[in-house]
C-alpha cells in the first residue's frame, strides 16, 4: 500500500462558477487503476465526485479522460506505473463540461453519424453468409476494435479549433466500412468525407495515434482514405 | 415530462437493440438505457455466439445444438423454448453477418467457428466447433453493428435515462417513470407496449465479471410492481475469472487449447470430466476448481488456479485471443505468452429472471398467464432456455435470438394493443424514493454496505452453498436492509447525479439478493449452476420445477410448481439423464 496525490478537475456548473482542483490523498493498493482511486474517493470520501464508467476493463469505452496531461482509459491505468506525483486527472478535452469528469459527448455521436456508420449494400442477401476471404478481412484491419471512447477525437487540434470537423473516430469508422469488401456505400458517404471538416481537415499532427488506448492508428486509415478518395476521383 | 411512443423498450444491449431495429422499421419506438447504447455490457461478451452453421464441423445440426443445451442446463431448461432458440440460431447469426458484422473468416471466407464447452456433435461424442467468433471481441462487434443498424433506422435514443418504476396496473404494463440523468428530473414514458432488456446483476457479488452498471433493475422494477421472478438461485460461476478482480478470461481461451494446472501442476480436470476435460460445462468446471481450491492444492495453497496458453504461441495468441493477452498485462500483471494466468471463479451470469414464454410476453404464474402489453427478453429475462446452467455462446445468442422474437412479436401485437392511460398516481413511486434519497439523513454510506453486500454474497451464496451459510446470509441481508434506511447521499444536485443512482441501484441488489438466497435456501438439492454441500443430489421428483418468487411485505415468497416443458415444438424432447462428460 502507498499514499499517493490526486488532483482532480471539479467543476459542477449548477452551482460552481469556475472550476478549481481538488486534491485526495489515497491509499492506493496495489494493481489499482486510476478508476479504482475515484471509486474509492467516490464510495467512501466524497460522493459528489462524477466521472462514467462501466465495464471497468477497457471494452466499454466509458471512461476515458486525461490523465497528466494524456488522454487514456481510467480502468486501464495502473498507478504502480506512474512516477508523477500529484496524478492530474481533467477531463477529455475539447467537449463541454457536464460536470466534474463527464463531459457532453453529443459532438462526437453526431459526427459519427454523418458518415453513415452501417453496411450499405443493395444487392439481395444471399442465404447463407456472404464470403470474405481472410486476406479481404484482414483489410479492415483493428479498426473494427474502436470503443468509440472519443480519447482520439478529444486530442486532436484540428478538432479543438473546428467543432464541425469529423474527428478521427468517425473518420475510422468510415474507413472500417470503405474497406470493408462487402459494402458498396462510398458514394453516399463521400460528401461528408470530401470536404474541409472531413477528412482533409486532418493535418498528420497524429495525437490520435498516441492517445489511443487500443492501440488503433486514425492517422493512418484517414491517410489510406485519403487516397482511396483520390482515386475515386480519378 | 411525459413522453408517448408506440414502443417503449429498456435496454440497449443486444436484446433490446435487437428488438428496436425490427420494431423500427414500422413503429415509433424509444430506447432507453442507462448507458450510451454501444457501452451496454453486450460489448464485454468475448467467445463467442452459438449456432449450428457447420462451417467447420460439418455434420453439426440443430439437434444436437439442442440436445447440449438441454444436458447443460440439467433439464430445468424449457425444451420448446431450446428448440425455437437452436432452430432459428443460424438465420438470426446469418442476419448479423448481412448488416455487416465483422466476424473472423474460415479459409472458405465463411463465418469462423470454434469449440466452447458442453458443445458436441452427436449427443456428446465430439466437442463441436460451434461458436461464431471474431476474434476475442465478439460481443463489442456485434453491439456495434446493431447500434449502428438502429441508427440506420433511427430509433429514438434516450441516453443516459435510467428507468425508477414500471407502471402496471390490472395485468397491463403502460410505461415506465426514468431519471434524466444529465439534467436531473423524473421523466414518464409510456406506450402500447414496453419490453425489458435490463441484463444482469453480477454487482452483487464480490468477485464478478460485470460491469458496474449490471445491478438487476429491472428485476427490481418488476417485483415492486407485483409480478413474480423465476429461477434467481441459478447464478453462473464463470471459471475463469481474473484472480481478485473476477475480470473474464473468455472461455475460448480453453477452446483454443488452453488448459488449467492446480498447485502441484497437474491438469485436475481428468479427474472430474475425463472426456471433455477443461471444454466440461462451466459449473462443472467451477465447482472442480473451488475443490481443488478448498483441499488445499491451488496455487501454492491460495485461493486461484493457473490457466496457461503459452504453449498456443503469439502469433494465435495475437490473432485469436489479443484483448485475453492485454488484460492479463493490464490486470493480472502475467504476460500469457510465457506464463500461466491465475484465475478464480467469478460470478458471471443469471440463469434466473423475468419469467416469459417463447414469444417474450412476460407471464406471471406457474400456469404461464400472460401479462399484457409487456415483453422481456435477454439476461434479465427467464425464458428459460438455459435452466440450471448455460452453456458458453448462448447467451449472446439467446439475446439477440429473443430480441428479435420480442420485436416480431410486438410488431404483431401492436394493432391489438390500444394506447393505455396514465394513472393518476404514475409517477408517485419513482418521486417517493427519489425525495426520500435526497431527504434522508443518516449515517450509513451506500459503498460500505454495497461492499458488504457483495463480499457476503460471494462468501456465503457462491459456488457451494449449504443451509447454515444460506441463512447467515439471509440475516445478513436483512440487516443490511434495515441499515440501508439510513443511509444519506452527498450528492443533492440535480445534474449527473451518480450519487442518487448508485443508492437507488444499490436498493434493486439488496432487493432481489434476497431472492437468490432463498430460492437457493429452499431448493434442497443441487442442479447446475447451485450445488449444495448438504443436498448433494438432483433431486427430479421433488425440484424438476422452477422456482417463482414475489416479494409481499418485505418477505420473499417461493413456490415450486411450475413445470418444467421437456417436449420440444417438433422434437419429442430429451429426458432427464444423469449428466456425466
Ligand atoms: C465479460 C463477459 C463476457 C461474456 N461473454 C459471452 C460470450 O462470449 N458468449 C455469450 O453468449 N455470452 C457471453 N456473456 C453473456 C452475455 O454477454 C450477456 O448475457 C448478454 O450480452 C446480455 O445482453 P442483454 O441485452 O440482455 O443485456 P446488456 O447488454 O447487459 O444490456 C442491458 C441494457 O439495459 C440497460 N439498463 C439496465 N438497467 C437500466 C435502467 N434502470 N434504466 C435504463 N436502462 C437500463 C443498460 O444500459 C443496457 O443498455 C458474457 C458476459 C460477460 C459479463
Ligand atoms: S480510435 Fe481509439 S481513441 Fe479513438 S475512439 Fe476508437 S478506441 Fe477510442
Ligand atoms: S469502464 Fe469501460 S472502458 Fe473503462
Amino acid at each position: 500500500m502507498a499514499k499517493r496525490t490526486f488532483k482532480i478537475f471539479r467543476f459542477n456548473p449548477e452551482t460552481d462558477e469556475k472550476p478549481s482542483y481538488k486534491t485526495y490523498e489515497i491509499d492506493v493498493q496495489p494493481a489499482w487503476t486510476i478508476l479504482d482511486v475515484l471509486n474509492e474517493i467516490k464510495w467512501f470520501q466524497d460522493g459528489t465526485l462524477t466521472y462514467r464508467r462501466s465495464c471497468r476493463h477497457g471494452i466499454c469505452g466509458s471512461c476515458a479522460m486525461m490523465v497528466n496531461g494524456i488522454n487514456n482509459l481510467a480502468c486501464e491505468l495502473q498507478i504502480a506505473t506512474m512516477k508523477k506525483d500529484p496524478i492530474v486527472i481533467d477531463p477529455l478535452p475539447g467537449f463541454e463540461i457536464y460536470k466534474d469528469l463527464a463531459v457532453n459527448m453529443d459532438p462526437f455521436y453526431e459526427a459519427l453519424k454523418r458518415v453513415k456508420p452501417w453496411l450499405i449494400n443493395n444487392d439481395p442477401a444471399p442465404s447463407r453468409e456472404r464470403l470474405q476471404s481472410q486476406e479481404e478481412f484482414a483489410l479492415m484491419g483493428n479498426s473494427i476494435a474502436c470503443i468509440l471512447c472519443a480519447a482520439c477525437t478529444s486530442s486532436c487540434p484540428s478538432f479543438w479549433t473546428d467543432g464541425e470537423y469529423l474527428g478521427p473516430a468517425a473518420l475510422l469508422k468510415a474507413f472500417r466500412y470503405t474497406f470493408d469488401t462487402r459494402d458498396h456505400g462510398l458514394d453516399q458517404r463521400i460528401e461528408a468525407l470530401d470536404n474541409k471538416h472531413g477528412l482533409w481537415r486532418c493535418h498528420k499532427i497524429t495525437n490520435c495515434f498516441t492517445a489511443c488506448p487500443k492501440n488503433l492508428n486514425p492517422t493512418e486509415a484517414i491517410s489510406k482514405l485519403q487516397k482511396r478518395i483520390v482515386e475515386e476521383k480519378l | 415530462m411525459i413522453h408517448r411512443h408506440d414502443v417503449i423498450i429498456i435496454g440497449a444491449g443486444l436484446a433490446g437493440s435487437r428488438a428496436a431495429v425490427e420494431i423500427g422499421q414500422v413503429a415509433d419506438v424509444a430506447v432507453l438505457s442507462k448507458v450510451y447504447p454501444s457501452r451496454s455490457h453486450s460489448g464485454a461478451a468475448q467467445g463467442g455466439i452459438a449456432a449450428s452453421l457447420a462451417n467447420i464441423s460439418k455434420t453439426d445440426r440443430w439437434e444436437f445444438h439442442m440436445f447440449d443445451t438441454v444436458k447443460g442446463s440439467d433439464y430445468l431448461g424449457d425444451q420448446d423454448a431450446i428448440e425455437l432458440m437452436v432452430r432459428e440460431a443460424p438465420e438470426t447469426v446469418i442476419e448479423m453477418e448481412h448488416w455487416g458484422c465483422p466476424f473472423s473468416r474460415t479459409e472458405e471466407g465463411k463465418i469462423a467457428q470454434r469449440k466452447f464447452g458442453g458443445h458436441t456433435l452427436e449427443f456428446g461424442k465430439e466437442p463441436s466447433l460451434r461458436a461464431c467468433y471474431s476474434a476475442d471481441f465478439t460481443g463489442h462487434v456485434l453491439l456495434h453493428t446493431l447500434h449502428e443498424q438502429c441508427l440506420k433506422h433511427n430509433v429514438n435514443f434516450y441516453s443516459e435515462f435510467q428507468a425508477l418504476s414500471l407502471i402496471f396496473r390490472d395485468n397491463r404494463a403502460i410505461g415506465v417513470t426514468a431519471w434524466d440523468m444529465v439534467n436531473g428530473g423524473l421523466h414518464t414514458f409510456y406506450g402500447r407496449a414496453v419490453m425489458f432488456g435490463t441484463g444482469g446483476y453480477g454487482r452483487a457479488f464480490h468477485i464478478t465479471s460485470n460491469a458496474h452498471a449490471n445491478t438487476g433493475d429491472g428485476l427490481a422494477l418488476v417485483t415492486r410492481a407485483g409480478l413474480p421472478l423465476q429461477d434467481l438461485e441459478f447464478v453462473q460461476f464463470h471459471p475463469t475469472g481474473l484472480w481478485k478482480s473476477g475480470i473474464l478470461v473468455t472461455e475460448g481461451a480453453r477452446g483454443e487449447g488452453g488448459y488449467l494446472v492446480n498447485g502441484e501442476g497437474r491438469r485436475f480436470m481428468e479427474d472430474y470430466a475425463p472426456t471433455l476435460m477443461e471444454l466440461a460445462p462451466r459449473d462443472m468446471v467451477s465447482r472442480s476448481m473451488q475443490t481443488e481450491i478448498d483441499e488445499g492444492r491451488g496455487i501454492k495453497g491460495e485461493d486461484y488456479i493457473h490457466i496457461d496458453v503459452s504453449h498456443l504461441g503469439e502469433q494465435k495468441l495475437m490473432e485469436r485471443l489479443p484483448q485475453i493477452t492485454e488484460l492479463a498485462m493490464n490486470f493480472a500483471g502475467v504476460d500469457p505468452r510465457i506464463e500461466p494466468i491465475p484465475i478464480q471463479p467469478t460470478a458471471h451470469y443469471s440463469m434466473g429472471g423475468i419469467p416469459a414464454n417463447p414469444n417474450c410476453r412476460v407471464t406471471y404464474n406457474a400456469n404461464r398467464d400472460e401479462t399484457v402489453g409487456f415483453y422481456a427478453a435477454g439476461e434479465c429475462s427467464c425464458i428459460s432456455v438455459h435452466g440450471a446452467n448455460r452453456l458458453g455462446t448462448n447467451s449472446l445468442l439467446e439475446a439477440l435470438l429473443f430480441g428479435r422474437r420480442a420485436g416480431k412479436q410486438i410488431v404483431e401485437d401492436l394493432p391489438h394493443l390500444e394506447f393505455p392511460n396514465l394513472p393518476a398516481d404514475y409517477e408517485d413511486e419513482a418521486k417517493g424514493e427519489v425525495e426520500k434519497m435526497f431527504n434522508s439523513t443518516g449515517k450509513e454510506k451506500v459503498g460500505a454496505i454495497r461492499d458488504e453486500l457483495q463480499k457476503s454474497m460471494t462468501l456465503d451464496c457462491g459456488v457451494f452453498r449449504t443451509k447454515e451459510q444460506l441463512e447467515k446470509q439471509h440475516t445478513k441481508i436483512e440487516e443490511l436492509e434495515d441499515r440501508f434506511k439510513h443511509i444519506t447521499i452527498d450528492d443533492k444536485g440535480n445534474r449527473f447525479n451518480t450519487d442518487l443512482l448508485e443508492a437507488i441501484e444499490m436498493k434493486h441488489l439488496l432487493s432481489f439478493s434476497g431472492a437468490i438466497v432463498e430460492g437457493a435456501l429452499q431448493r434442497e438439492e443441487s442442479r447446475g449452476g447451485h450445488s449444495r454441500k448438504d443436498f448433494p443430489k438432483r433431486d427430479d421428483d421433488k425440484f424438476l420445477k422452477h422456482t417463482l418468487a414475489w416479494r409481499k411485505d418485505g418477505k420473499w415468497e417461493l413456490t415450486f410448481d411450475k413445470p418444467v416443458v421437456l417436449e420440444g415444438v417438433s422434437h419429442k424432447g430429451f429426458e432427464p439423464m444423469e449428466r456425466k462428460y
